[in-house]
């Protein structure tokens, strides 16, 4: 058998391939080659071996093969096989594999070899990879070890306690001694680790803390050593000594001195001397100061010591690195709640980075821009902001009107100003604002009782102009069926009444009717309008010929409207009148549930909350969006109208085969709401439960409740109201593990009774650490029409400690508040 | 709990060939093949006068540009982005160093050596020596070790 090729002749072979096929087939033939010699058992070549399948590894093919080996060079007493074993270890295996535990014993005896350098092998990889069993076994070793003399293997100590500690925190007691002396250190090496050691226990430990104040003094002096000190080649970073000690010991002393006025205290010069004299022409004196800033910020600081730590970030928003400015408006953005003030004084800098080039520092600016609007600046604010709305990227533009919106809403000085700035949205960024705010902005021109005919009068004129934008169309046609007569009376105070007539006012309704422009959704709002225009305008006749057409329309929704509206005026025509009577003002109920509505009179949707059309089952992933939007939808448009997916996005067919007697389709379709009503009709009501509704309405007092809690597993849920559905519960699950080991794999399925309707959305990860360090979150809507009890059975799957879990379980505590 | 550590380290070129993969977290190979394939995505379209830090799940992203080679770290929510800058700047003169004018060509060639200086210069994501001499001493101390076995004067281990 010739020797297996050399590692550096394999990567010159591959790289020789021209095709991915070719290097596929070169692969494929070595592989063969090295296992045949993993067979064999061969020492000699089996470090060429590994390290050849490492390289493959890294181009992405599988190598899994070569575990075992990996562990038979960690054993061999050759230290160039130890190398390549070790790092084939820390590549190959990981502790969810049960090989790896083989390896503790090798490790175990060469944390107490007679060559350094082997030591360090070991410690490097277990504290790189080590699981809790290894880290219990060896914790011992490791203390050991810490408390040598010998800089380079105490150091590599230091580091493998944090791993140890971090996976199991119990062992941190045991290392304690062994602190005692670690900042007395001269070694940089050791300083530095042990500062990082000493973090993660203070981190981990209030005791440890309280314990380890004391130090602060000595902190203190070793940092003012190294600012005082002079040249040192062996630390030097442009003109700075040891820039990665100085940034970890700030940290430290950020977390000593957190809630501790004496502590704080203490550390006030040395925080001031370095603020002062650090060098800011490079990143690495910048980043120094950065860390000051921050533990400044954090800690019981004077009040002069913040307002230089926030000068600091005004004086980093001018200077030309990129980075820097990006890295102060993030630390601004998180001091803007605090030190709100303070941040004020750098406004006009941090409006100017709005122009910035640079993506990241834009969208940075803009979320603190809006963080430090308020009532007195809110004109001038509002300007630069209108301003870079119309110029800023589409990824900007509808976060930037929700903010827009948010902050009128907020400080607007008048309602003239206020109208006027949604306009300006309106018609500048039309296309991007959220569906949502269709229904808030109409709300809020209904409030503004005085200004009706200003804004009818301007949405028109917009009209005019420009009939793409469909949340502008909607909003204005909706107004224009309101608002129409005042529109051709001219009754406006505010500017200039235009002339117009009711047959223009019709052409131009009837226009988006007919526009390829127009979607279904806006079609909607402009018959409604025509129709409401029926009672405040003469030309009766032509609208009733309009409302007769469409109902032959091919779109079901404009159909089915117009053959209400016709029934309207043909046998219910005393009624129409009261129907479609001005809109009352709507009040804000801010916590609970949907708005109030005073009267019961409203607009004449029919509510199709329920399928029409049973929908054909279709792979819902995708779906989620569209179910969203008609969810998330306004009042005009019934939430459901074109497929939707009735499965829970994560179920596949087996969730069907298991879960029994629980349907997962919708309901069947309900009969469409009856053409006319008497006195209480149906649609008119659950129309009114779909009248628009301001966002931030959520469902206050829904108490949360504990669905699951086995083996560690605890899943809670916690409820909202959908808006503007109160039909539509949001449960969002928090899932979190007790136990020691994370959970991976997690998937979390449901399922409801028949009358329901649930979609799942994507979960925030499928894995869930260890020691409730975490929590996966996700979202499930249901939708329960008939108000029944809810009732759900779970499925969750996972791994945990290398071995597959299922369970199934039922969850009847919903609270009534949920469901009713 | 607040954790400052780097938890992955990627070097890879501007035809998103990966040259080295640090992992200071336990992570599967689906998890690792997607977020080598999602920094790749976000780092290669960016311009060169754009900052070097994304955001990337709850995660922030620091990348640097050496000749061919993007130097790419995942960094904890609290961490430093301005010094892990530094961190990934050292690590280049410390290859620089050992290889005499560093560049992509010695990575891929001598991958393994890569590996283990950048295993005496971080481990679990913290920077274990800053020293900038103290690492290459240890390196070339350690390749003694290696060399004055029998079968490597031989025949190379490789």
């Amino acid at each position: 058998m010739p020797a297996p090729i050399r590692l550096r002749e394999l990567i010159r072979t591959i790289r020789t391939a021209r095709t991915q096929a070719e290097e596929r087939e070169m692969i494929q033939k070595e592989c063969a080659a090295i296992r045949s010699s993993f067979r064999e058992e061969d020492n000699t070549y089996r470090c060429r071996n590994v390290a050849k399948l490492l390289y493959m590894h890294m181009l992405g093919y599988p190598a899994h093969f070569g575990q075992l080996e990996c562990l038979k060079l960690i054993a061999s007493q050759k230290f160039t096989d130890k190398r390549i074993g070790y790092l084939g270890a820390m590549l190959l295996l990981d502790e969810r594999q049960d090989v790896h535990l083989l390896m503790t014993n090798c490790i175990k005896n060469d944390l107490n070899h007679s060559t350094q350098y082997v030591q360090g092998l070991a410690l490097c990889t277990l504290g790189c990879m080590g699981s809790s069993e290894m880290c219990r076994d060896l914790a011992g070793e490791v203390e050991k070890l810490l408390k040598t003399s010998n800089s380079y293997l105490r150091k590599k100590a230091a580091l493998c306690a944090v791993h140890v500690i971090r996976k199991v925190p119990e062992l941190m007691e045991m290392f304690l001694p062994a602190t005692k002396n670690l900042l007395s250190e001269k070694n940089h090496g050791v300083l530095h680790t042990s500062v990082v050691l000493l973090t993660e226990m203070c981190e981990r430990s209030p005791d440890m803390l309280a314990h380890f104040r004391k130090l602060v003094p000595q902190l203190v002096r070793i940092l003012k050593n190294l600012i005082m000190s002079g040249y040192s080649p062996e630390h030097d970073v442009s003109g700075i000594s040891d820039p990665f000690l100085q940034v970890r010991i700030l940290r430290l002393l950020r977390i000593l001195g957190k809630n501790d006025d004496d502590s704080s205290e203490a550390m006030n010069d040395i925080l001031a001397q370095v603020a002062t004299n650090t060098e800011t022409s490079k990143n690495v004196g910048n980043a120094i100061l950065y860390e000051t800033v921050l533990t400044i910020m954090d800690i019981k600081s004077e009040s002069g010591l913040r307002v230089l730590a926030i000068n600091i970030l005004g004086r980093f928003l001018l200077n030309n690195d990129k980075n820097i400015r990006y890295v102060a408006l993030t630390s601004l953005l998180k001091t803007v709640q605090t030190d709100h003030n303070a941040v004020q004084r750098h406004r006009s800098t941090i409006v100017d980075c709005l122009k910035d080039l640079d993506v990241s520092i834009k969208r940075r600016a803009m979320e603190l821009s809006f963080a430090l609007v308020n009532g007195n600046n809110i004109r001038g604010m509002m300007k630069e902001l209108l301003y870079f709305l119309d110029s800023c990227d589409p990824e900007f533009k509808a976060d930037c009107a929700s903010g827009v919106f948010l902050a009128a809403e907020k400080y607007a000085p008048s309602k003239r100003w206020h109208i006027d700035t949604i306009m300006r949205v309106l018609t500048t960024a039309g296309s991007y604002v959220r569906d949502d705010s269709v229904p808030n902005l109409i709300q809020l021109i209904t409030n503004s009782v005085e200004m009706h005919a200003y804004t009818v009068q301007r949405l028109y004129k917009a009209l005019l102009d420009d009939i793409s934008q469909q949340p502008l169309v909607q909003v204005a046609s909706w107004c224009i069926g309101e608002y129409g007569d005042l529109l051709v009376s001219g009754q406006c105070e505010e500017e200039e009444p235009i002339q117009v007539t009711e047959d223009e006012v019709l052409d131009v309704l009837e226009g988006l009717l007919v526009s390829n422009l127009s979607t279904p959704v806006t079609r909607g709002y402009s018959l409604t309008a025509i129709m409401k225009l029926s009672t405040r305008f003469s030309s009766v006749n032509r609208i009733k010929k309009v409302v007769s057409i469409y109902g032959s329309s091919i779109d079901v929704e404009l159909q089915q409207r117009a053959v209400e509206y016709n029934a309207l005026f043909k046998k219910y025509d005393h009624m129409r009148p009261a129907l479609l009577e001005r809109m009352p003002i709507m009040e804000k109920t801010a916590s609970n549930g949907p708005t109030e509505i005073v009267q019961t009179n409203g607009e004449t949707e029919p509510s199709t909350v329920e399928a029409k059309h049973p929908p054909p089952v279709t792979q819902p992933t995708n779906q989620a969006n569209d179910l969203l939007d008609l969810l998330g939808g306004n009042d005009v448009v019934p939430v459901i109208q074109t497929t939707i997916p009735t499965k829970p996005a994560s179920a596949g067919g087996e969730l069907l085969d298991l879960l029994g007697d629980l349907s997962l389709s919708g309901g069947p379709a309900p009969a469409p709401a009856p053409s006319v009503p008497t006195s209480q009709p149906p649609f008119l009501l659950d129309g009114l439960t779909s009248q628009p509704l301001f966002n931030d309405i959520a469902a206050a007092g829904i108490p949360s409740m504990t669905a699951y809690n086995k083996n560690g597993l605890k899943i809670d849920f916690t409820f909202e109201r959908a808006n503007p559905n109160p039909n539509i519960a949001v449960i969002t699950i928090h899932a979190t593990n007790s136990t020691e080991a994370e959970m991976t794999d997690f998937v979390f399925q449901a399922a409801v009774p028949k009358t329901f309707q649930l979609q799942l959305l994507s979960p925030s990860s499928n894995v869930v650490p260890a020691l409730n360090q975490g929590t996966v979150t996700q979202v499930i809507r249901v939708l329960n029409p008939q108000k029944q009890q809810l009732r759900m059975r779970i499925k969750l799957t996972y791994t945990h400690k290398g071995s597959a879990v299922q369970d199934l379980a039922e969850v009847n505590n919903f609270p009534p508040q949920s469901w009713q | 709990m607040l954790r400052f550590i780097l938890r992955f380290l990627l070097l890879f070129n501007r035809q998103g060939k990966l040259r080295l993969q640090k992992w200071f977290v336990p992570t599967s190979d689906r998890e690792r093949k997607k977020v080598i394939r999602d920094m790749i995505m976000l780092v290669l379209p960016r311009q060169p006068r754009t900052c070097n830090f994304l955001r990337w799940k709850d995660l922030k992203i620091v990348y640097k540009r050496y000749a061919s080679l993007y130097f790419c770290a995942g960094l904890e929510e609290q961490d430093n982005e301005l010094l892990a800058l530094e961190v990934l700047h050292r690590y280049v003169e410390l290859l620089d160093k050992y290889f005499g004018n560093v560049c992509e060509l010695d990575i891929i060639f001598n991958f393994e050596k890569a590996y283990f200086i950048l295993d005496e210069f971080l481990m679990g994501g913290e920077v274990l020596e800053t020293s900038k001499f103290a690492v290459n001493v240890s390196m070339e101390q350690a390749d003694t070790l290696q060399e004055t076995m029998e079968e490597y004067m031989s025949k190379p281990a490789y």
